[in-house]
């Protein structure tokens, strides 16, 4: 054991990286080194870019459909024309679908989980890096049909596909349920190899109780990626076959029941909403230790939490269908299960209170983003507490309250957490810092923003104003100009996160290997970790465990003690 | 090999550092080749479980439409033959137990054994998809594709094609009548019916090939398959120009196949025989649903069988290679896991579909 | 090594033949009696049998074919949840469906729902 320790110091674990050495980054070079890459890391970097790519796509859509909503609030405008209404219920649902498909869905496992997952575990990649590569090919064929459905007439069905309607538009759905089919495969690839290397490529020493709770999130994600998307790749299939067919199915004109797709539907779709903000939650926890300096508070707790709400998700999703004709019985089963949700969710928010109380909270960019994040949930997540009421749903079925609520849960409090572990992992995936300054005022206006633009929202829909519509009585107006103005703070910010990100890339300072201080193994290896991402085997101990990282103020980063953790482990072994 | 074992003996223990003799098939992100071979496994196992639940949506809406439209599954389910389902079950078990015995081989490292058995698990799947070639062959010609093609297709409210329907009722009522129980198609009393109004039918001689099958079959299953395959081959030329056999013939051969497999020879008492006069009107116009049913499960099975031949026909070419050994076996094993897959659903879409009762 | 060649390889399990052939002659015997059972007239409980049967000879593939009672158990577990999952879809959609298919009709000979 001394004898490692010795190397340990020698080759000076925890300080900064030798000049000499390459990363994985500019390991080998030339386009087909990036495009036929088995490196997790590389992969998670070329995700990233497709994925923001979508996104920018997606939130300029929003930005247009809000736009189009703004220009109807004028005194006297004209009566709304057809085009004009099919041009917004194009935007909507395109919005929609890219944006659910392409940006949520993957944002979090696919960028943050390939390129921290292995890190995490200390190995030197995914248990199957082909079929990771084949993943990021499947999400680049499936936004190609995405962009086919743009070019080829859009897409007007809302990102549900709905029949009977989805059956007989003109807009293109099959190129969509096409590529919808196929990210799907990319995100089933994705959970399935999640699964394989969490439970067969953990480190020795670190049990499944020593896991970060990051990838307690990221395996429950991956249970329900693998569970419930077949159901949506046959959904999607079975609709096609209705389009090109006429199997009929789901028609009713055909003999078919056309209630049954939204059982269909559902059945992956509301699972699919645990998918998005999980592993959100995963990186919440990771940050609340990190900046508090502190155990994570219930530690089991968040770990069982995480598996309870993949597990209670496919029990949930009739509470999309209480008007659709699903049956009184039926209703009354989903509500109550519905309830029981908000019970693993609320164990979190507790949990990371815990964490923060008495806790030494370092407000720095990603704890600010881990902050607005509990905002964010907690309101969204009560709110779905009342749509989850079978009586008041009813009435709420359709407005602006749902589009409010699911916008706190699937944008405010995913997108926080993504954002959120950006920062906090940007050091690790590209060894630069960023401007404080710059990130703290992109977090203001990004939580200012978002508040704007859909606070607004939950009033304007318990008046009574419905969804997807793209004209509205006068009284909605002051509405809707204020979430729209909201909407483009938000657009500002995200903007100034993306400079932000640039800036920190072409000219940002060096960053240390461990610049917060966090003792999960990622932190124990160089910024930008080496190709095979550790020189030698990182030293395992208890996730949360930081006090054996000392701070060294010459290279503004965190030092380690092995010596101390060794100290420290024993302890906590008694 | 006394040095393979050392490594496989510690998965999970705290040696992180190479072996020195890190063997070639060893990805370089596991320690040791048991640890590479258990982590394939446990993917395998994964993604088996995402097409569990994909083949399950089928499965769901086939439980949907059978549960509330008993009586449309009744009578589509006629159109199939029992026989030639239950023939398919026997070569789709049959290759599985040669694929069995192929991981088997693989893992001692009977080269010749493996190539055997891979390749007649590859004609399995080549007597599978000929037989359901012939089966398909048979619903297109009495106009029973999925959809718009359906003759019992329905445009607002009529039918879209009044004669095919006309043939297709014949057709169908023809095989669930009869003097035969469960409306099965073994008995002779459909055949005077078909041969009669359906100048076209081809399903005696189908019938035929089957009992010839069956009996193979019941001797020496493993080689059936080919046999199968060469009989189907050269099935549709026979069955335009074979005529029917005369009926108590053909009846006595059936029997006699029954009594082969020692079941009942004696039908037993009658129960639901639904004709297209017993369907509502409403139900009428959801037979073709039946069809649609049909055609999207045994489709994608098909497809899942086709894949999984391409994938035994690659591991034909890697063991030809001798990629394969006692301690590298692994896409063997795992390829196998597919092919059973494939069987494990087959077993519950044989019942389901062809076994209506 | 030499002593146990045939069970304790160092990797996965290799089935002896006569369990393979035992394995299938059950198969093929199931396969006989599904249909067989067919001639018998038993009303709804026909359908069961058939399913019970199926769920025997899926249990002896996954069993013997493909190892399971050799692996891991997690192996058998992701099966099992794979089929409690789909239990689950199919038994919640159908008991839905069972209720409100009364309802469903041509777009336009849809009844108005009571109340």
């Amino acid at each position: 054991m001394s004898v490692i320790q010795d190397q340990v110091k020698v080759s000076g674990y925890g300080g900064q990286q030798g000049p000499g050495e390459t990363n994985y980054i500019n390991h080998s070079k030339g386009i087909m080194s990036w495009l036929l890459t088995l490196d997790h890391k590389r992969i998670g970097l070329m995700y990233m870019i497709a994925v923001l790519t979508a996104f920018l796509g997606g939130g300029l859509c929003a930005i247009a459909l809000r736009t189009m909503l703004y220009m109807r609030s004028a005194p006297d405008v004209a009566p709304i024309t057809t085009g004009t209404q099919d041009v917004y219920n194009q935007l909507f649902t395109l919005h929609g679908a890219i944006l659910v498909f392409m940006f949520i869905i993957p944002a979090v496992p696919a960028i943050l989980g390939n390129m921290i997952l292995p890190l995490m575990l200390g190995a030197k990649d995914v248990a199957f890096p082909r079929l990771n590569l084949l993943s990021w090919y499947c999400y680049m064929a499936g936004a190609t049909f995405f962009l086919f459905v743009l070019l080829s007439g859009g897409l007007d069905t809302g990102w549900t596909f709905y029949t009977p309607y989805s059956t007989s538009t003109s807009t293109s759905v099959a190129a969509a349920t096409m590529g919808a089919f196929i990210l799907g495969f990319s995100s089933i690839l994705t959970g399935l190899n999640f699964i394989a290397t969490i439970h067969m490529l953990r480190p020795a020493g670190m049990g499944w109780f020593r896991m970060p709770l990051f990838l307690w999130a990221l395996y429950a994600t991956s249970i329900i990626q693998v569970l419930a998307t077949p159901v949506l790749a046959i959904t999607l299939m079975l609709l096609a076959a209705e389009r090109i067919l006429h199997v009929g199915i789901f028609d009713p004109a055909l003999g078919g029941d056309p209630v049954l797709f939204q059982h269909f539907f559902w059945f992956y779709s509301h699972p699919a909403v645990y998918i998005m903000i999980l592993p959100g939650m995963g990186i919440i926890s990771e940050l609340m230790a990190t900046f508090c300096r502190r155990q994570v508070f219930g530690y089991s707790f968040i770990a069982f939490s995480s598996i309870a709400i993949a597990l209670l998700g496919f029990l949930v999703w009739g509470h999309h269908m209480y008007t659709s004709g699903q049956s009184a019985m039926t209703n009354a089963i989903f509500s109550l299960i519905t309830f029981s949700v908000a019970i693993p969710s609320a164990i979190k928010i507790f949990n990371w209170l815990a964490t923060m109380y008495k806790g030494s909270i370092s407000l720095a960019t990603p704890m600010l983003y881990a902050l607005a994040f509990i905002w964010l949930f907690t309101i969204g997540g009560l709110t779905g507490v009342f749509l989850g009421a079978l009586s008041l749903d009813i009435m709420a079925h359709d407005t602006y309250f749902v589009v409010a609520h699911f916008h706190y849960v699937m944008v405010g409090s995913m997108l926080t957490s993504f954002i959120g572990g950006m920062y906090y992992w940007w050091p690790k995936m590209f060894g630069k810092m960023y401007n404080e300054t710059v990130a703290k005022v992109a977090w203001f206006l990004i939580f200012f923003g978002f508040n704007l633009t859909f606070f607004i929202q939950f009033i304007a829909g318990s008046q009574g104003m419905p969804r997807r519509y793209a004209d509205y009585l006068p009284e909605f107006a002051i509405y809707h100009q204020i979430s729209t103005l909201g909407s483009y703070v938000l657009a500002i910010g995200l903007f100034l996160v993306l400079y932000n990100w640039i800036q920190s890339l072409v000219s940002g300072p060096k960053a240390p290997q461990n610049p917060w201080g966090g003792n999960t193994l990622e932190w124990h290896t160089s910024s930008p970790p080496p190709h095979e991402n550790f020189i030698e085997d990182p030293h395992v101990t208890e996730p949360y465990e930081m006090r054996a990282w000392d701070y060294d103020e010459s290279i503004d980063g965190y030092v380690y003690d092995k010596a101390k953790a060794i100290e420290l482990d024993k302890q906590s072994q008694h | 090999m006394s040095n393979e074992q050392k490594h496989t003996g510690d998965t999970g223990h705290g040696d992180n550092h190479h072996p020195p003799d890190h063997p070639a098939h060893l990805a370089h992100h596991f320690e040791t080749p048991e640890q590479q071979f258990e982590s394939g496994k446990l993917g395998m196992w994964v993604f088996l479980a995402t097409e569990v639940l994909m083949f399950g949506g089928l499965f769901c809406a086939y439980a949907i439409y059978r549960g509330n439209h008993q009586d449309v599954f009744l009578y589509g389910y006629g159109a199939l033959d029992k026989m030639w389902g239950a023939t398919n079950t026997v070569v789709l078990l049959a290759s599985s137990l040669t694929m069995a015995w192929g991981v088997r081989a693989a893992q001692k490292g009977q080269q010749k054994l493996l190539l055997t058995m891979l390749f007649l698990t590859f004609m399995g799947g080549v007597g599978f998809m000929c037989i359901k070639g012939v089966e398909y062959k048979a619903k297109w010609d009495h106009n029973l594709f999925p959809g718009t093609m359906n003759a019992f297709y329905y445009e607002a409210g009529q039918p879209k094609y009044p004669e095919k329907l006309e043939h297709a009722i014949e057709f169908i009522d023809g095989r669930n009548s009869g003097g035969n129980s469960g409306g099965e198609v073994q008995g002779g009393g459909g055949h005077g019916l078909l041969d009669a109004d359906v100048p076209y039918d081809e399903s005696p001689a189908i019938e035929h090939d089957a009992q010839q099958v069956g009996h193979d079959g019941a001797g020496h299953i493993v080689s059936a398959s080919p046999v199968i395959l060469t009989a189907s081959f050269g099935a549709p030329a026979d069955m335009s120009t074979i005529k029917p056999p005369a009926s108590p013939a053909d009846m006595g051969v059936n029997d006699a196949v029954i009594d082969h497999a020692g079941v009942l020879t004696t039908p037993s008492a009658e129960h639901t025989q639904v004709l297209w006069r017993d369907l509502s009107s409403a139900e009428q116009k959801k037979v073709h649903l039946f069809f649609g049913i049909y055609f999207m499960m045994t489709g994608l099975h098909g497809l899942h069988v086709l894949i999984g031949m391409i994938l035994i026909a690659w591991l034909f070419w890697k063991a030809k290679k001798g990629a394969f050994n006692k301690d590298y076996f692994a896409p063997v094993d795992i390829g196998g896991l597919y092919w059973h897959l494939v069987d494990l659903i087959w077993i519950f879409l044989f019942p389901l579909l062809y076994l209506i009762h | 090594m030499n002593a146990h060649t045939n069970d304790d390889h160092g990797i996965g399990h290799v089935s002896p033949i006569w369990m393979l052939l035992g394995v299938f002659a059950l198969l093929i015997f199931f396969t006989v009696m599904t249909v067989a059972v067919t001639y018998i007239d038993l009303g709804p409980a026909n359908i069961w049998i058939a399913l019970g049967v199926a769920v025997i000879k899926a249990t002896l593939v996954g069993l013997y074919f493909m190892h399971l009672r050799y692996d891991s158990p997690f192996n058998s577990l992701i099966l099992v949840c794979a089929f409690l999952f789909l239990a689950l879809f199919i038994g919640i959609a159908l008991m839905d469906t069972g209720e409100y298919q009364q309802n469903i009709g041509p777009p336009d000979t849809v009844r108005p729902v009571a109340g």
